[in-house]
């Protein structure tokens, strides 16, 4: 029983970072209808602008202020990021087809991740404590860290914010109109564009939260950590039904467990460990198959 | 929306299969370069990818070797020139970088790569075109199998794996073990089959066995598995990128068994990933750079002097590879490519750095391992002890392989025990 409750917290950390990535995802395929493949990359960008906030500009002891700071100056910076990608390279194809935007965004991975490789080289960076690491025992001989207790806390934290921005705020009524229909929307005199480039920073953000919280667990960053966990952030995505938020929350706490208990327990019914990533695939083509729409995504109406 | 999704599909599948297929002209007639002017030799390794340092590490031996062999005049008369290449530690690439070197450089060798599964995807091209190649520290067997023109300097698997294995059952007592290895390199799944051998051999059991995939953020799932099961150690045979987090995510954990690894581990990387958790951890390696003899401080010296950094074992195996390249040339008399291979493979009592290097039936050095103690609070490695291949006593003098000439006698024992432990898989 320990050892299952360990497992689900482990689970659940890499289930809430997917999640936040997957909430990106989420929004800007209920706004454009369009796969943003460079957000998984955006989500590596956050890590390593974290890491630059944090190695080169505020460089100081550990503590809660300089996580914070570093937290909230990445995800300032990748929405930054993405609101350029977004008015500069989406926004121009936009009138196209949708095969030419998925392209574009495909093209714009691929972009992002070798420029980082360029600038940075491929070698993996050890990205700095920010806030010193304990373990407490919660149940039995169950262990949860600090780094892990801060990605369930900010999560959640980042969750309610987004929930308010949306279903309370001017801005938020504006996204879900543009999520129902972009050119109605226009005629009732919303500025689609701002509210697009709203959404983008948005995700974008998140997905940086996502990167300095995986960094902080796991001080390994490196350019191309985005694609599997990006990749896996929209299956879960497509498994809570796209354009859904809570659809995103709830497949990537699901794919999060999902793999670490094939990990966990697979090996007594004779499924290696090696297949943890087969499995997030796996369900995606279930669900594809069995819900086209995903677990919640029949026609709920507050689509964003 | 089903076709949408199946469009994206398709293009996604494109997209992952990309592999970069370059066969390359290797058509050339195995003589190339020879004649008058530089030598040009090949070098190909990871620079820019997940395994940077080992690259690094192995162009800096490989140019260390290179200059002072140029500057006390060349090899016969000739100067060595290097031609590197990233091959950003994917197989793939390694493969076309390969084809580029002796294609379009016209290499007359070829030293690389350190991670075995880019030495065995590169080793067909450069058997193929009949050029040599000399992996300095790839140490799976099947890297040389694939043909005569590919050696190394370094042990093989079977031997490093056994190593590890006979340090956790003679010097710490263990009974059991737990293996955690990377299922995505072949190098790590050679040390995992030999070290459960031969730890099941001396009396031990390997009570779980898990593995990661290059690349993995997170270990806690098999590492939970492995806690309850209460293993006196666990054996770590990956590379040092995965491991740092490993041994951090291990001791989050509440596991603090003695975390044990290979030559993988050996990068300067490895004390800021792992940190404070990295002990207690013990490494097989190919070398001390804290062995007080000569010619080993001597090279330590050298290198620290032009990188500003100490040498790892990788470095320390490269210049050694370097040299024996071109001890080979001068033997061979020029750069022909059948007689420089003929040189290479006859190697014999070559006094490198990481030890005297006599290559056996298979091109592969038989040599003695150490086993190295983390020290994460210096952030070195320190020098634990050594252990020889079956047949070869110790030294009575230095800790050292260096001290092998002694017991060359032993050599065609040695050969055949490690070439049965090789043919053994």
């Amino acid at each position: 029983m320990d050892t299952f409750v360990q497992q689900l917290i482990n689970g659940l950390t890499i289930g809430s970072i997917y999640a936040l990535i997957a909430l990106g995802y989420t929004m800007v395929y209920g706004i454009l209808r369009l796969i943003n493949f460079a957000h998984g990359d955006i989500y590596m960008v956050g890590a390593y602008a974290g890491f630059l906030l944090a190695t080169q500009v505020f460089n100081s002891e550990p503590s809660i202020f300089a996580f914070v700071i570093v937290l909230l100056g990445s995800m300032l910076i990748a929405a930054i990021i993405g609101m350029a990608i977004e008015r500069f390279a989406y926004r121009p194809v936009r009138k196209y087809s949708r095969m030419t935007t998925l392209i574009t965004a495909i093209g714009m991975s691929l972009f992002i991740e070798y420029l980082f490789v360029f600038i940075f080289s491929g070698t993996p960076r050890s990205f700095p404590q920010l806030i010193p690491n304990d373990n407490y025992t919660i149940f039995g001989n169950a262990t949860i860290s600090t780094s892990q207790l801060l990605i369930f806390v900010v999560s959640i934290l980042l969750m309610i914010a987004l929930q308010y921005i949306i279903f309370y705020t001017k801005t938020g009524k504006a996204m879900r109109a543009v999520s129902f229909n972009l050119n109605s929307a226009k005629l009732m005199g919303i500025n689609t564009n701002f509210v697009i480039a709203f959404t983008f920073a948005l995700g974008s953000a998140l997905a940086a939260a996502g990167g300095v919280l995986t960094a902080q667990y796991n001080p390994k960053i490196e350019p191309l950590m985005g694609i599997i966990t990006g990749l896996k952030a929209f299956v879960a995505a497509v498994l809570g039904g796209i354009g859904n938020i809570p659809g995103a929350v709830l497949g990537g706490l699901l794919i999060g467990a999902a793999e670490t208990l094939v990990v966990g327990y697979g090996s007594n019914i004779g499924i290696p460990s090696t297949y943890r990533d087969a499995v997030a695939f796996a369900i995606l083509i279930l669900v594809l198959l069995i819900r086209p729409a995903g677990l919640l995504g029949s026609n709920v109406q507050e689509k964003v | 929306m089903k076709n949408f999704f199946l469009a994206f599909t398709l293009i996604f599948s494109v997209l992952l299969s990309s592999a970069c297929v370059d066969k390359g002209g290797t058509n050339n007639n195995g003589s190339t370069g020879d004649g008058a002017g530089d030598i040009k030799v090949g070098v190909y390794g990871d620079t820019t990818g997940a395994t940077s340092s080992f690259g690094l590490s192995t162009k800096n031996g490989i140019q260390l070797a290179f200059d002072e062999i140029n500057a006390a005049g060349g090899v016969n008369g000739r100067k060595l020139q290097m031609i590197f290449e990233d091959d950003q530690g994917t197989p793939e690439k390694a493969k076309t970088v390969i084809s580029k070197l002796i294609s379009q450089d016209k290499v007359v060798a070829v030293l690389g790569e350190v991670a075995s599964s880019n030495s065995l995807a590169a080793a067909p091209v450069a058997q193929e075109a009949k050029i040599p190649m000399i992996t300095p520290s790839s140490t799976n067997p099947k890297v040389t199998e694939v043909g005569d023109y590919i050696s190394r300097v370094c042990f093989i698997d079977p031997f490093q794996g056994s190593v590890m294995a006979k340090f956790a059952a003679n010097t710490l007592k263990a009974k059991t073990a737990a293996i955690l290895g990377d299922n995505s390199s072949d190098y790590s799944k050679g040390l995992t089959q030999f070290f459960e051998q031969e730890f099941t051999k001396l009396g031990g059991t390997v009570i779980t066995k898990q593995t990661y995939a290059q690349k993995d953020q997170d270990f806690k799932a098999q590492l939970t598995q492995m806690r309850d099961q209460k293993p006196d150690v666990i054996y770590v045979p990956g590379y040092y990128g995965e491991v740092g987090i490993i041994a951090r995510q291990a001791r989050e954990l509440g596991m603090n068994q003695p975390l044990l690894g290979g030559d993988g581990w050996d990068s300067p990387e490895l004390w800021k990933l792992g940190g404070a958790a990295l002990k207690p951890a013990y490494i097989s390696n190919h070398y001390s750079a804290d062995n007080p003899a000569p010619e080993i401080q001597n090279f330590v010296k050298a290198y620290q002097a032009k990188f500003n950094t100490a040498p790892d074992s990788l470095a320390a195996l490269a210049y050694d590879s370097a040299k024996v390249l071109a001890d080979a040339i001068k033997r061979a008399g020029g750069t022909d490519s059948a007689k420089l291979k003929d040189a290479i493979n006859q190697t014999k009592n070559f006094a490198g750095v990481t030890g005297t290097i006599t290559l056996d039936a298979s091109r592969n050095a038989v040599k003695s391992a150490v086993v190295l103690e983390l020290n994460p609070a210096a952030s070195k490695f320190d020098f634990k002890e050594t252990i020889y291949p079956e047949g070869m006593t110790a030294p009575t003098t230095t800790p050292n392989t260096n001290a092998m000439t002694n017991t060359m006698s032993n050599a065609n024992a040695m050969t055949n025990i490690i070439g049965n432990h090789g043919r053994g898989q």
